[in-house]
């Protein structure tokens, strides 16, 4: 199987014949960094391969399309419960940038005692099942094919099955997962004894597979009162978890620390992260860094997540990143939404590229405040190793509530989390290993006695001729325990939408129906909260929900930007659709325009003072219409109807071209008709084309008002052009016009 | 509430003898000290396993995910977990001539237990 660019990735396809499927590769892969890469124009240092297949961002039309990918990896997190439809999410991530494909656990997994079979629907993400990650590792499989560069994919290591699902993770080809012990413990309440015994037998099977790990840690700042003071903590939690990966046979190159700039604006968060970042990256050279943005201090403004991903992204390249998680912008208002995924991607590709080269221009200081708060930082992290030694250990540590302290250590407020080594899920499930212990598999950690039978310690799995790591055709694949709950039942209900000629609006699962809009209130923030909703109501939206607002003033005014369900869909049969313009070639025009000369007047009419579309239009520098050798008379801009219609009768223009940019109370199609009046008032209509352009005009209204074509804002210098040409043969065939 | 530790900012006291070391030293100590705290838990993850460790063997000897619980429930609940669970399974198979699959199968049967208590307990190799 193959995907084509012009095709929807078939997810029945995907999902057949999992039961024989095996990952095509494993472990993970890290972009690679090209030293002056040549884009179109420019010579890039911070930036790796570009894509066989990928869309740039919008701005790039203006650069010959290019699509510069920066060296650090992207990730994007997938969260919407439905595997089925995170597939084709994934795919339009991976054309955006994305090559590190997250996801989200469901909400509860990490207290399930085993696997989760089959397809179940989870919530805040999915359960993570041998079904839905084969599934998805196949559909990666075929995405790196199409754009051209490995896609890794990854979720979570944790929990009380941590062992089991990093066996299934090594068998399925699982690039990347989260795992830390730590996390179980503080945030989970996992058993902390079971925990780190658990995470040894985890990591030597991620050793195994090559797998990327990240860390817990960020939860620590994201679980903080104030985040900021937690900094000495948090690098003694990368530590712990780094150097018992490291012991446990983890290469150090995929050992990632997941690492979160601490505050956000309006403090004055530069200051406060930066040298965090310098002092973490200094003490974990040797060591990768996920540059994860801040998650404590997001609203649900779109806006302003977008701007900390930024702020944060400055420090990714001030310092280092090796991978750019992303955070969607909707993250603080609702499960992420196709689009965001695809903005957060597009932010951090913006970002990343638009500060390539940044550190071959300025240097972080060595003197004054950095390198100050910078060692004061490491030896407050020291401090608090050495009383977690002097407290007995790790376990007694936590015990006396040592860690999440709000207190800027060795400040301590008494606020930690605290657990009981007695205590937690899980607990009491340990056992001593006998003399004779053993386990006859690969990857596993400790003392296994299979000398006993005459086994090799450095390949145990001899013993039984191969494990499921060696014999892939051992693994038992169960497809469905849930006769309900499972992917089948999901994709029926769905199936008129599938692959067909109804469409309905989509966020996250195909045909949910759901669409954003915004609205402006006069009125103060709760009243237009509560007013917004019912508009939304008499827009015929179901469920309607206010998702964000912002007070504009306290008295004037409020947005507000709400959620609801169209109940209807549109069949694409019924759609009627133009057929696309057809453009000459260059030669074509020229060679027209040199047997019958052009002479246009054009400006910007009425009270509009906008030139910037209708110079590129015109203008040769912008590849406008100039440039066939059409003479052009700009008459500037603001310029009444009457005064252009007089220019083209005195100048005997064969063609005028208006631009209206505003578009208040349709001014601008009211231009349009005085302009058709106008000319036949002088009697100079049939003898002249006039056409109008702008960013709001539809060419079906414009021809409405009387003009010959209207064009909006995609049409450039070579639209207009050929319009003109063929509009001048039409008449000339026709013998209205003389030859 | 909970006890925990109150103490203000004395970190300028504190540091008294971080103050004179080179950066390379204090981040060598840093790494130092890390390396200590982990040592006694890896130690405890060599010498002892827990249930999802079992089942993880299991699931690499090529058990589902379904088979592998009532296995390392049995070993449970007879006091066998010692061993390892994937050494009852092999021994099984090995002593009544069974592939791993069919002495597995058997056991979570409720077959064999008699016999793994026997030879285990018993402190017959």
């Amino acid at each position: 199987m193959k995907l084509k660019a012009n095709e929807k990735m078939d997810v029945r396809n995907i999902l057949s014949d999992l039961e024989s499927y095996t990952p095509k590769r494993r472990g993970w892969a890290w972009r690679e960094k090209v030293d002056n890469l040549k884009v179109g124009a420019f010579e890039l240092k911070d930036c790796s391969p570009s894509l066989k297949n990928g869309i740039g961002i919008p701005a790039a039309k203006y650069f010959d399309n290019i699509d510069p990918q920066p060296n650090n990896t992207i990730t994007t997190e997938i969260a919407s419960g439905r595997f089925e439809d995170d597939i084709r999410r994934m795919r339009m991530a991976a054309w955006h940038g994305a090559d590190h494909l997250m996801v989200i656990r469901t909400a509860g997994q990490s207290h399930f005692d085993g696997l989760i079979e089959g397809s179940p629907q989870g919530i805040g993400g999915v359960p993570i099942t041998r079904k839905q990650v084969r599934a998805h590792r196949k559909a990666c499989d075929l995405i790196e094919d199409e754009v051209g560069r490995p896609i890794n994919y990854h979720s979570y290591v944790s929990g009380v099955a941590g062992p089991d699902i990093a066996v299934m993770f090594a068998e399925e080809g699982v690039n990347g997962a989260h795992q830390d012990p730590q996390y179980n413990v503080l945030y989970r309440n996992v058993n902390m004894v079971r925990s780190f015994i658990d995470a040894a037998e985890s990591k030597k099977l991620m050793a195994w597979s090559d797998m990327a790990q990240i860390d817990g840690a960020h939860n620590a700042n994201a679980t903080a009162r104030e985040a900021w003071k937690v900094m000495p903590e948090l690098m003694v939690q990368h530590a712990l978890n780094s150097i018992f990966s490291y012991k446990v046979g983890i290469k150090k190159e995929n050992i990632c620390l997941s690492t979160v700039p601490p505050t956000s604006a309006p403090a004055p968060c530069m200051k406060l992260d930066l040298p965090y970042a310098v002092a973490l990256r200094d003490f974990f050279s040797e060591y990768k860094m996920r540059a994860q943005m801040n998650t404590k201090y997001i609203t649900s403004s779109s806006r302003e997540a977008t701007v900390t991903h930024v702020m944060n992204m400055l420090i990714s390249r001030l310092t280092s990143a090796d991978i750019q998680s992303t955070i969607t912008p909707d993250e603080g208002r609702n499960v992420p939404w196709h689009v965001y995924n695809i903005e957060a991607c597009d932010t951090a590709k913006q970002t990343l590229v638009g500060m390539d080269s940044l550190m071959d221009m300025v240097e972080l200081k060595t003197e004054g405040f950095l390198p100050e708060k910078v060692r004061e930082l490491k030896e407050r992290a020291v401090l608090f190793m050495e009383e977690i030694l002097e407290a007995d250990g790790y376990f007694e540590a936590v015990e006396k509530g040592f860690f999440v302290d709000s207190g800027y250590y060795p400040e301590r407020n008494g606020d930690g989390i605290g657990r009981k080594q007695e205590g937690g899920v899980g607990a009491g499930a340990v056992y001593k290993r006998e003399a004779d212990y053993m386990a006859p598999v690969t990857a596993h950690y400790g003392d296994n006695n299979v000398e006993q039978y005459g086994g090799n310690a450095e390949n145990p799995a001899e013993l039984i001729g191969g494990s499921t790591l060696e014999v892939p055709s051992k693994i038992v694949y169960i497809d469905e325990l849930d006769e309900v709950d499972n992917v089948n039942t999901r994709m029926e209900e769905t199936e008129a939408y599938r692959n067909s000629n109804l469409v309905k609006p989509e966020v996250e699962w195909l045909a949910d129906g759901t669409v954003q809009i915004e609205v402006f209130l006069p009125v103060e923030q709760r009243t237009a909260e509560f007013a917004a909703v019912e508009f939304a109501k008499k827009m015929n939206l179901v469920e309607p929900e206010v998702i964000h607002s912002e007070m504009m003033h306290p008295s004037e005014g409020t947005r507000v930007q709400l959620k609801g369900k169209v109940d209807f869909h549109i069949d694409l049969n019924d759609l009627v659709i133009p057929p696309k313009p057809e453009v000459m070639t260059d030669d074509e025009i020229r060679k027209f325009v040199d047997e019958h000369p052009f002479k246009i007047v054009a400006a910007t009419v009425g009270e509009d003072e906008h030139s910037v579309g209708l110079r590129e239009v015109i203008d040769i520098k912008h590849g406008g219409i100039e440039k066939f050798g059409m003479e052009v008379e700009y008459l500037g801009t603001s310029v009444p109807c009457e005064k252009l219609i007089d220019a083209a009768v005195e100048l005997n223009a064969d063609v005028i071209l208006a631009s209206t940019i505003i578009s208040h109370d349709d001014i601008h199609y009211k231009n349009m008709k005085r302009l058709h009046e106008l000319a036949i008032e002088k009697g100079i209509r049939d003898k002249v084309i006039i056409c109008a352009g702008g960013t709001q005009v539809t060419p079906e209204l414009a021809r409405e008002q009387g003009m010959d074509e209207g064009f909006g804002k995609h049409d450039k210098g070579v639209n207009v052009a050929t319009f003109f040409v063929k509009r001048k043969k039409e008449l000339i065939e026709s013998g209205q016009w003389e030859g | 509430m909970k006890g925990y530790l109150k103490r203000s900012d004395d970190f300028d006291k504190r540091r008294e003898h971080l103050r004179n070391l080179s950066d390379e030293e204090l981040k060598a100590r840093f790494w130092e000290l890390a390396g200590r705290v982990v040592d006694p838990m890896l130690e405890l993850a060599k010498t002892h396993t827990t249930p999802s460790i079992e089942r993880s063997v299991l699931l690499r000897m090529g058990f589902s995910s379904l088979e592998v619980k009532p296995l390392v429930d049995g070993a449970i609940d007879r006091g066998l977990m010692g061993h390892g669970v994937g050494h009852l399974v092999y021994r099984v198979s090995k002593d009544k001539n069974l592939s791993i699959r069919e002495a597995g199968v058997q056991m979570i049967e409720g077959n064999h237990w008699d016999y793994l208590v026997e030879t285990f307990k018993g402190g017959e190799r």
